[in-house]
């Protein structure tokens, strides 16, 4: 596209790159600053002021964080709820969204309807309390994977995902020989690796933050996911971290706080970049109407 | 809309064109049934038998009893809810907490799309996307940490700044008056980039003609603005409006119980947190109940109002 050379144009075109520079920078800028203080030196943060970049290198926030089992282990149950519920999302969604994509299946419209109203209107929070209590998954893991397994928004939009799919592809399968199930699993699934990398993604992300969920089901702290932790040490400033409490004067608080931050939101971050090309896709998908 | 065009391989002899009876379909069709199972009891157990349990709302809920057993009392819970002195407060709050989010969060993805889609340089572009983007993925909880430890007056950076300045610290996070204020900027710094994605999808759809026609006859930058690129995306913008509108009581659950603290109740306290400290932290199970009922009938009809008004203004509307 030809660009005007105008003065005004030449302005507009600096202020705007500038703005947007600005932007980008205020978004990541924080981030640095977290990760830079989590391994300054304690003298070096004690000083104060902004440090993106530490003169000296300090492991000290992360020995200490890692002197006691609580962090390993409200780590290990992050990773455990988001591989195993990001696969038990997957799974469910695709063996429901398959079925409703077929227009010849009897119900089909009923169903549609049924789980668009979930969206409408829901039971709310304390009703289905009781309800995750009486199947007995409270203080369990379960309780943060099983009663999001399914998003109502992501089953339509993949829904509409497989009706594009060509039936012709899927009839060769039938007439190997393939039940509705296999033809799913070997050629509908592989057909759709970009969708289902897409919604892993949100998916993974919502279990890898997800907070409330273990608050309001789970009691029994030694089964906290990250985020719960997060929350007791760096918001409600809870003193410590485990047994020992932190007056040791070799480590800051902040620096620790600092270091907490980057285990919660390292390992999510190190999966963006790869599915970045998916998702501009996958958001566009949601904009496709049932 | 039955129209097989395959021979289902149990079923090679249903014969095209012709009524099929239901049981012959359910049985050739026994794998997708099979398939849809777990599905459906998913959202018959964990949805619509939370449904049925806002009936508890109408009882003295008794968890022993369940929601079968438990003596009803009517109308009770909302009678007490509506005449309790924090109504008004939890009204307030949700409501200004809403409109601040449309008209101060609201219009922002729209202004950064439209300056990105300014910009030419296709590698700085996707530089400010990808940077942009980044706070989106991490959790509510990171998103207060990390103000907390910036805007904190104990060596928070943005309060030595401030201090090196003006020589006066700000509370930012125990003062209530800037309660509000910090939870849109938080709003703000977490999801503006990526509200941008939908704006880009529907600008990268605009037809590049158009302003090459547009330059010829002589317009500038800003009237191609306004008079392209602003009516290609006002079908979006007035979609997602009245999306924002229908979801008007959510001020963002997680977000808001995190950042409340006992000095900040009386601006910070909304409907759903509301329903946590009554129903979870005292056992209020029915009260609170009635209170989250009251929340999503509100909500019910600001959705299905909202989508009626799309329809109105000549748009393709939700549902």
């Amino acid at each position: 596209m030809l660009q005007d050379k105008t003065i005004g144009n030449r302005l507009f075109d600096m202020f705007n790159y500038a703005v947007l520079l600005l932007m980008a920078l205020l978004c990541v800028l924080p981030f640095v600053y977290v990760l830079a203080v989590s391994f300054a030196s304690p003298a070096e943060v004690a000083k104060g002021g902004l440090i993106l970049w530490p003169k000296e290198w300090s492991l000290a926030s992360y020995r200490y964080i890692f002197s006691t089992d609580t962090l390993f282990r409200s780590l290990l149950v992050s990773i455990y709820i988001t591989v195993v519920g990001t696969f038990i999302n997957l799974l469910f969604t695709s063996l429901m969204a398959y079925p409703l994509a077929k227009p010849h299946l009897r119900g089909r419209q009923a169903i549609l309807l049924a789980v668009l109203f979930t969206m409408l209107f829901g039971g709310g929070m304390i009703p289905t309390y009781f309800v995750v209590k009486a199947l007995h998954l409270t203080n369990t893991l379960w309780s943060l994977m099983i009663p999001g397994a399914i998003s109502a928004f992501n089953l339509i939009v993949l829904k509409n995902f497989f009706q594009q799919i060509p039936d012709g592809l899927e009839d060769s399968a039938r007439i190997d020989g393939c039940n509705d199930v296999g033809v799913l699993f070997r050629i509908v699934l592989p057909l759709s690796l970009p969708a289902m990398a897409t919604f892993g993604l949100f998916y993974a992300v919502g279990h890898w933050n997800q907070f409330f969920n273990a608050i309001l089901y789970i009691n029994d702290n030694t089964k906290w996911p990250i985020q719960v932790l997060l929350r007791e040490i760096v918001i409600l400033a809870s003193s410590s971290i485990g047994d020992n409490s932190i007056d040791n004067t070799e480590i800051q608080p902040l620096t620790i706080r600092m270091a907490v931050i980057v285990f919660a939101t390292v390992p999510i971050l190190l999966v963006y970049p790869f599915l970045q090309k998916h998702f501009a896709k996958g958001v566009m998908l949601g904009s496709v109407k049932g | 809309m039955r129209q097989d065009n395959y021979a289902p391989a149990g079923n090679p002899a249903i014969p095209k064109g012709k009524p099929v009876s239901l049981l012959r379909d359910l049985v050739r069709d026994k794998w997708l049934y099979l398939m849809l199972l777990p599905g459906i009891l998913y959202f018959f157990i964990f949805k619509y038998v939370p449904m049925y349990g806002v009936t508890m709302a109408f009882q003295d809920y008794r968890p022993h009893l369940g929601f079968l057993d438990s003596p009803w009392v009517g109308f009770k819970h909302f009678q007490r809810f509506f005449t309790e002195p924090q109504f008004g407060m939890l009204f307030r709050n949700t409501v200004i907490l809403a409109v601040y989010n449309l008209v101060f969060f609201f219009p922002l993805p729209i202004v950064l799309s439209l300056m990105l889609n300014e910009v030419r340089r296709a590698k700085f572009k996707s530089f400010v996307q990808t940077l942009v983007y980044i706070p989106h993925f991490v959790s509510w909880v990171v998103v207060v940490g990390i103000f907390y430890i910036l805007f904190t007056t104990e060596n928070g950076v943005l309060n030595e700044f401030l201090y090196a300045v003006t020589g006066k610290k700000i509370a930012f996070l125990l003062e209530p008056e800037w309660f509000r204020t910090m939870v849109i900027v938080q709003s703000i710094w977490k999801e503006v980039g990526w509200g941008t994605v939908i704006f880009l999808a529907a600008l990268a759809g605009v037809d590049l003609q158009q302003y090459e026609a547009a330059r010829i006859d002589g317009a500038g930058r800003w009237r191609q603005l306004w008079h392209i690129t602003l009516p290609a995306i006002r079908s979006t913008i007035v979609i997602l409006f009245i999306l924002r509108l229908g979801n008007f009581m959510d001020s963002g659950f997680e977000h808001i119980f995190l950042m409340l603290t006992p000095t900040n109740r009386e601006v910070g306290e909304v409907f759903d947190t509301y329903v946590y400290t009554k129903g979870m932290t005292q056992a209020q199970y029915s009260y609170s109940a009635a209170v989250g009922l009251f929340k999503s009938a509100i909500g019910l009809v600001l959705v299905l109002g909202s989508n009626w008004l799309a329809k109105k203004f000549g748009e393709e509307g939700i549902y």
